[in-house]
């Protein structure tokens, strides 16, 4: 998918918590001892002052500076989550108030697992490739729910990433394409009654994250008449390090491409912020003319891809705000399981 | 129900908005509608920049009411770089060792416990500079 008017990335942002628990402390409290099984060594967790919405502030605060756009010009905040606040309330709208964009924007809070915030990335595209607005904001963050002592709970992390998209020359990273692939897969659910979420056991690998990323991915490829060696970088969603590497390796990205969008590795699964905390983490590197493959997936099921090329402006705005590095070397450890309990929110009073 | 004070005090929580004087220059936070100055009226909102340095603090472990989720935490006065003193909660101090004159910097956090009908204040803190 194209839109008529050129459109670029012109600034980005990320956010990462502090906290940090340590896995093997979630596995003692559940009895488990087999240390070597553990998916990621420790995973990032709000404050007891941060959720969704505060985090998705500071993202897209950094977003706005990069892109050096007085914030009353953005036409649109659109925050994907699978962990608002409010059951009934939008986010975006305490975003848009909190940089300044209001009244004269477009908001709306985006739902669609952990492909929520990339379906934002498509409809700011579009909105800015249609004329209809200059500036759009794309924002995926979550402070991921996962039920205590399910395995999700090793990897269930905090953190996101916002993505302003505006006129192409303005660009940080120019868009050249993208594509969607969706189908009706049951491989991961929550009903509005219900605390944490369901996921499907046998239906989690190959019938959605494999056949998903892999449809969006090699589409996207194919309309473009692309090769994964023609990408300086790539990035996939990342549940666990194991299904990025897997994707990765079966399209025939090299680890190299894929290394310093590896999120996952450090801190955990973001949900929603996972590709995009992955993306925001390989502009952090990219060059002048660096390509960028970028493929989210959410459960339920589908994949947005991405195809960007980074242009000069990037090296030249990337130290306004904070990097990924900057989150991800600045940690508070969280020892035990209890104090983890309380900052999730997951004590509750009968 | 507190919600039309914090929707009237919107623009102070979540961008440290306060007034500045046209008369005598004076900047001033929270914003005033007469200058504690120079007595005149003429005062305009003016967004602070968020960056200051720290006054004083002091660490809550009992906290009052309506805090309880949040403690312990500390709470500190700020000297913003435009000169105005702030008391606000100090975020992301846990481990730190905090410093009369460290440079800090304004975040927005959720301020309070959720309210019984389920409100969400958020608002400016400040935290130590995440990129010293
Ligand atoms: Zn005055």
């Amino acid at each position: 998918m194209k839109t008529t008017q050129e459109v670029g990335i012109v600034g980005y942002g990320a956010y990462v918590p502090r906290p940090r628990v340590p896995t093997r402390a979630i596995a003692a409290a559940w009895g488990r001892s087999d240390e070597a099984r553990l998916p990621v060594r420790e995973k990032s967790v709000p404050a007891l002052d941060e959720d969704s919405i505060t985090m998705s502030i500071e993202a897209a605060r950094s977003a706005v500076a990069r892109a050096r756009v007085a914030p009353d010009r953005i036409r649109a905040v659109w925050v994907g989550s699978e962990s608002k606040p409010y059951a009934v309330k939008p986010s975006s709208t305490v975003v848009a108030e909190a940089i300044g964009a209001t009244p004269w924007v477009s908001a709306a809070d985006l739902e669609f697992a952990c492909k929520a915030g990339s379906e934002a990335m498509q409809a700011a595209y579009a909105f800015v490739g249609s004329g209809m607005a200059g500036y759009a904001l794309a924002i995926g963050m979550d402070a991921a729910q996962s039920k205590p002592g399910d395995q999700l709970e090793f990897t269930a992390a905090a953190g996101g990433a916002a993505f302003l998209f505006g006129p192409s020359p303005e660009a940080v990273a120019r868009v050249e394409g993208s594509l969607s692939y969706v189908t009706d897969t049951p491989d991961f659910f929550r009903r509005q009654h219900m605390h944490y979420p369901e996921h499907g056991h046998r239906f989690t690998g190959e019938p959605a994250y494999f056949a998903h990323s892999r449809g969006a991915a090699q589409g996207l490829l194919e309309s473009l008449g692309r090769r994964p060696s023609d990408y300086r970088w790539a990035v996939f969603h990342q549940p666990n390090p194991k299904f990025m590497r897997r994707i990765a390796a079966e399209m025939e990205f090299t680890e190299q491409q894929i290394a310093p969008g590896a999120v996952v590795d450090r801190i955990g699964n973001t949900y929603s912020g996972a590709s995009l905390l992955g993306l925001a983490a390989i502009l952090d590197v990219a060059k002048d003319g660096d390509r960028i493959f970028f493929c989210s997936y959410g459960s339920g099921a589908g994949s947005d891809a991405f195809s960007l090329l980074a242009t000069r402006r990037l090296e030249e705005v990337r130290e306004e705000a904070p990097s990924v590095r900057d989150y991800l070397a600045r940690r508070h450890e969280i020892a035990d399981y209890g104090t983890y309990l309380r900052m999730s929110g997951k004590i509750r009073l009968l | 129900m507190e919600l039309p004070r914090y929707h009237r005090m919107r623009r102070a929580l979540y961008h440290l908005e306060g007034s500045a004087c046209a008369a005598c220059g004076g900047r001033f936070f929270p914003p005033r509608s007469v200058c504690p100055s120079c007595r005149k009226g003429d005062l305009a909102p003016y967004r602070f920049s968020g960056r200051g340095t720290l006054y004083s603090y002091t660490r809550v472990g009992q906290a009052p009411r309506g805090f309880a989720s949040l403690a312990p935490y500390d709470v500190g006065m700020v000297r913003l770089e435009e000169g105005p003193l702030v008391t606000a909660q100090l975020s992301d101090t846990e481990g730190v060792d905090l410093a009369i004159g460290m440079p800090v910097e304004m975040v927005t956090r959720t301020l309070r416990d959720a309210a019984e009908h389920g409100y969400i204040v958020y608002g400016y803190k400040f935290r130590p500079l995440l990129r010293p």
